[in-house]
Order: C-alpha cells, then structure tokens, then sequence
C-alpha cells in the first residue's frame, strides 16, 4: 500500500513535470515577443535589456529551461506580465476559490446523484424513473455556462434571489483564509453558482448509477441476499449499491476533468474570482507567466484527483490489492 | 475497409430500432443536412446589419415576423446566425470525434497486442495525457498557435484520443487470446495483418460508441471555447453567439437573443449522446439491465 502510494506520487511529478516542459516549449513557440506587453518600445534599449534580464530571458533557452524546471519545483511562478505580482501570490487566493465552488458541489452531487440513481433504477419503468432519467440527459448536454446564464436570468433578475455574480458586495472586504467563506454575504454570492455546477455535476452519477445498479440487480447475489429474508432497504443500501458504486469510482477522475472545464465557463459567467476566470482574462492580455501557472495548477488538480479516485476504489473493492 | 461498412450499416439499423433511437438519428441527420445547407436555408447573411425604415441599425430587436429571434446589438438576424452556427459544431464535432478514435483505436490495438514494453511505454503516455486538464488545455493551444478552428480541431483531437486507447487495448488483450487469433498465426499471418485484419474489425464497434460520446463532448467544448470569447473570429458559432449577448450585457433584456442556442447545443448534444447509448446497449447487452 505505501509503495502503491509512493509509485503513483512518483509518476505524478513525472506527469506534472512533463506538462511543465510541454508548456515552456509551447510559450517559446509563440510568435512576436511575449514580453511585448510589458516592455515598452519607447523605453531606452539599455533598459528595455535590463526588464528582459530581470525576466532570465537573455539566457540561452537551455539555461532557461534549467531555471524554469527548478522554479516550478519550487513553486514559484515568476512575475505576471501585467501586474508585475508574483504569481504564485495571484493564483494563491484564486485556488482556494475553485475549490471552495468545487469541491462540495462534487461531493453533493456525487452523493446526491448515487442515491437518486439507485433509488429510481429500484423503480425502474416508474414515472420518477423516466422523468429523471429525460431531465438528467437534457441537462447533462447542455453548456453550463448557459445553464448559468439562464439561471441569473431567472433567480437573481426576475426572482431577486441571489446577487448577480461576484463573490463578495463590492466595496466589502474578505476575511484572509478559510474563515473568509463564513460569511452570510460570501454565502449569499456562493448560493446560485453551486447550485448551477451542482446540478451539472448531479446529472453523469446519477445516469451512471442507474445503470450500474440495473446491472447489479440481476445478479445472483442480490436474489440471495432476498432469499435470506433480508429487508428490501437492506438489500438496496448494503449489497446492490455497494457494488454498483464501483464505476462511479474508477469514473471519478474523468468527471472530475469535467469539472475542473465546467468551472472555467461557470467562473466566468458568475466572475466568480477563481482559477478558472483568472486563466481566462490573463489569456485575453497575453500574461503568460499566469497562464501558465493557472494551467499547471489545474493540472494537479486533476491528476490529484486521480490518484484519490484510484484510492477510493481500493476501500469501495476489497478484491483490489495494490502492489 | 469492409469491417466499416458493416458496422456502420449495424449501426444504422440498431439505433433506429427503438423510437428513441429514430429520433434522436433523425436530429442529428437534420442537423447535418442543416449544415450542409445553411446558405440557402438561412434567410439572411448572418453578418448583416439590419435597419429599420428610418434608416437607423435595428439594434437588439423583438422577435417579428422578418426576424423570428429578433436582432442582436450589431443589428444582425439570430435566427440566421443560429442557422449557420450549425456548420462549425457538426464540423468540429466530426473531426474532431473521428481523428481521435483513429488515434485512440491505433494506440490502443498497438499496446494491446504487442504488450510488454511497448504497452508500457504507451500506457505510460496515454495516463501522462489522462491528467491533461482538457478546456485549459485548448485554451493555451488557442493562445500560442491562434485563434482559428485548425487550431481548435487539432487542440482537442491531441487530448481527446486518450479515453478510447484505454477502452480499446482493453478490449484487445482479451481477443488476441481468441481461437481466431491462433488460427491465424498457424496459417503464417504476420503480427500486422492479424492485428489490422482479424482483431480491428472487432473493436469497430467500441470505438464508434466512443466516437458517439467524443462527438457529444466536442461540440460542447466549441461552445465553451466561442463562449469564453476564443473562438474563430470569422466563423459564427452557437457559442460566439451566447458570448455576444453576454458581452454586449443584453442577455437580460433578449432571452430570445440568447436562449435559442443553448437549447439548440442541448437538442443536438441529447441526440448525440442518446444515439451513442442506444447502440452501446445494443453491443453491450449487460448495460440494458434485466
């Protein structure tokens, strides 16, 4: 098990570290200079030489490869292009953002969408059942930055519900770190965002549960359980739903890729300050050093998530032994 | 060659078994055909500016009876623009789908059937590309090599290939240990020709109920990347068009300007995907449940 850990952590750096060299040859591709927004061409040359300097680009590429490899291990991302920040203080904050929208959104809708899955696959044919089944696909094919659209049309504009979008009433100032997201405003602009990527969220375990345990309940075991006079909710909670989570789990990671796009959309129809939104307007004025590290961010985020998935399924599968 | 074309005749005739199938199928049939046409169908030039009889730009105009959506902020008619976004979500969506199933097919059939190292290897490099966040990824690839749909195309066919190389090489390493397999190796076959004429022919199957769901993913993410204001500046696309309303910050006052392509991606993804699931069902009869 702890060789199983270390193994996968070990070909996670690999995977992080391939990424990173994919993204420094990507950036030196670009056409025209990428310091262009930052250095002005009425500046004297002398200085303009000495910006570049500042940023390591009058090295050799292979010396700038070494340093940004050892950079990136530490964590630190340089300086934005616009703001002249270091980046890894920009994307900081922003993280924390995207996981905050994120993380209990999935977890609820996983939740959520395994009992309701189940639930109605127990009652297959009913009306529940087709209802469900019909609203799941439609919702699950439709764009989630639209779906969030439609719903600031309806619960913040017409209905005065929720606030518009943003995280905190303008003018008002976030607490620093987790206590910053216990408060009543903060929640209030939280609400209709989760809600969206919930219910997109909601739609693919739901669908796949449904399936999964449609499967299941024709196995022999489940008559078994029957035969031994067990309860119906019994039989359901303890032998059928157990097994069918297990394509839930193995499918984890590929929701959570899904997530990590939706939350790009989702953040910036509710210019919600994460990660997401951050990539998306630093892309818009060539900030290259915030994309990247936007981009590598959402990388760990998903290859995380993987390696939890991969754990999750060795508690869900006895039968698993990791080697 | 042969091995296509039956299964695409397969296909046809299971997916139009059930009724859900037969519409589904005739949706996205409409939709391609609507692609196909959409100059002579759309009623106006998508890109031009309407006035009204006093002779000023007909900005954001109310549904009528010369424009059925109305007007966006540039004066140009929705429901023609609706018509033409068609074209570039059948035509991302189909390269998309079929360039990564040749890929994701080609690797998974290569590591499947050699295994030991060059599985590894592949294997190895497939994961490295699991953990490849995908809409992030587009972006960036739209940021260096531009915002054109070449680049769009090419963006999400590197990354999209990796889910059906997994499902594939799965699939074969349990038929190359089919009777037909041996057989073929005992008449002299060389590992190419058993591998390309005996084993791909049976994961043509698979690989379309991928190419299903790969279509459906990738005419979504058209619309994200138009939405998030990445797309081809040139091509009108259902996402460019939501991202107008939402620029322009006349979503609110013009549901009608801004609700008709999310439903019109909706239909056209729903189709998609319930097509792929009635023929999935079909070749995987575990999955229709007792």
């Amino acid at each position: 098990m702890i060789g199983f850990i270390l193994r996968r952590l070990w070909f996670m750096a690999i995977t992080l570290f391939v990424m990173a060299s994919v993204m420094f040859l990507l950036f030196r591709l670009l056409p025209g200079d990428p310091t262009a927004t930052v250095i002005s061409s009425a500046l004297h040359p002398d200085a303009q030489a000495a910006l570049r300097a500042s940023f390591g680009l009058d090295k050799p590429l292979w010396q700038q490869y070494l340093s940004y490899v050892a950079n990136m291990a530490r964590l630190d991302f340089g300086f934005s292009f616009q703001t002249s920040r270091p980046v890894a203080e920009m994307v900081g904050g922003r993280l924390l953002n995207t996981l905050v929208l994120l993380l209990p959104s999935l977890l609820a809708a996983y939740l959520v969408g395994a009992l309701i899955g189940a639930f109605i696959a127990w009652r297959r044919g009913g009306f529940l059942d087709t209802v469900s089944v019909v609203l799941a696909t439609a919702l699950q094919s439709a764009p989630v930055f639209w779906i969030g659209m439609m719903a600031i049309l309806f619960f913040s504009l017409k209905l005065d519900l929720f606030p518009v979008g943003h995280i905190i009433t303008p003018g008002r100032e976030m607490a620093p770190g987790l206590a910053g997201y216990f408060d009543a405003d903060v929640l209030h602009h939280l609400a209709l965002p989760f809600l969206v990527t919930f219910s997109y969220q909601l739609c693919f375990p739901l669908l796949l549960m449904r399936t999964s345990m449609l499967s299941t309940i024709g196995e022999d075991f489940i008559d078994l359980a029957r035969m031994k006079g067990l309860s119906e909710r019994k039989v359901l909670l303890r032998h059928a739903m157990r097994n069918a989570l297990l394509p839930l789990a193995t499918t984890l990671p590929m929701l959570l890729g899904w997530a990590v796009a939706g939350s790009v959309v989702i953040e910036t129809v509710f210019s919600w300050p994460g990660l997401g939104q951050l990539m998306v307007s630093a892309v818009e004025r060539n900030d290259y050093p915030v994309v990247q590290a936007c981009f590598l961010l959402s990388a760990f985020l998903t290859v995380m998530g993987t390696f939890v998935a991969d754990l999750l399924y060795g508690l869900l599968d006895p039968r698993i032994v990791y080697e | 060659m042969r091995a296509v074309f039956s299964a695409i005749v397969q296909f046809l005739r299971v997916v139009t078994a059930t009724p859900i199938g037969r519409v589904a199928m005739g949706i996205c049939v409409a939709c391609a055909l609507l692609a196909l046409f959409a100059p002579w169908v759309a009623p106006f030039d998508p890109t031009l500016k309407h006035y009204d009889s006093a002779g000023k730009l007909l900005r954001i105009a109310d549904p009528s009876f010369k424009h059925w959506l109305g007007t966006t902020s540039l004066g140009r008619d929705v429901f023609s623009q609706m018509i033409w976004g068609v074209r570039p979500a059948m035509l991302v969506g189909l390269v998309v789908a079929f360039g990564s199933a040749v890929i994701g097919a080609n690797i998974g059939l290569l590591a499947g059937y050699f295994g030991g190292r060059s599985d590894n290897l592949l294997m190895r490099f497939t994961d490295i590309v699991m953990g490849v966040p995908f809409l992030p990824f587009v972006i960036v690839m739209l940021s260096v090599f531009g915002k054109d749909l070449g680049s769009l195309m090419l963006a999400m066919t590197l990354i999209m290939w990796r889910a059906s190389a997994r499902i594939v090489r799965a699939q074969v390493l349990s038929l190359k240990q089919m009777p037909f397999v041996a057989a073929a190796r005992i008449t002299g076959a060389s590992d190419l020709a058993i591998l390309y004429r005996e084993i791909a022919p049976n994961i043509v199957p698979l690989a379309m109920v991928n190419m299903a769901f790969a279509l459906a993913w990738a005419i979504t993410t058209e619309a994200s990347i138009g939405f998030l204001g990445f797309g081809d500046p040139n091509v009108i696309s259902w996402g460019s068009i939501i991202y107008d309303a939402f620029a322009s910050q006349a979503m609110y006052r013009a549901p009608w300007w801004v609700a008709p392509p999310g439903v019109a991606i909706m239909v056209l993804v729903s189709a998609v995907y319930l097509v792929g699931r009635e023929y999935e069902r079909v070749i995987n009869p575990r999955l229709a449940g007792p």
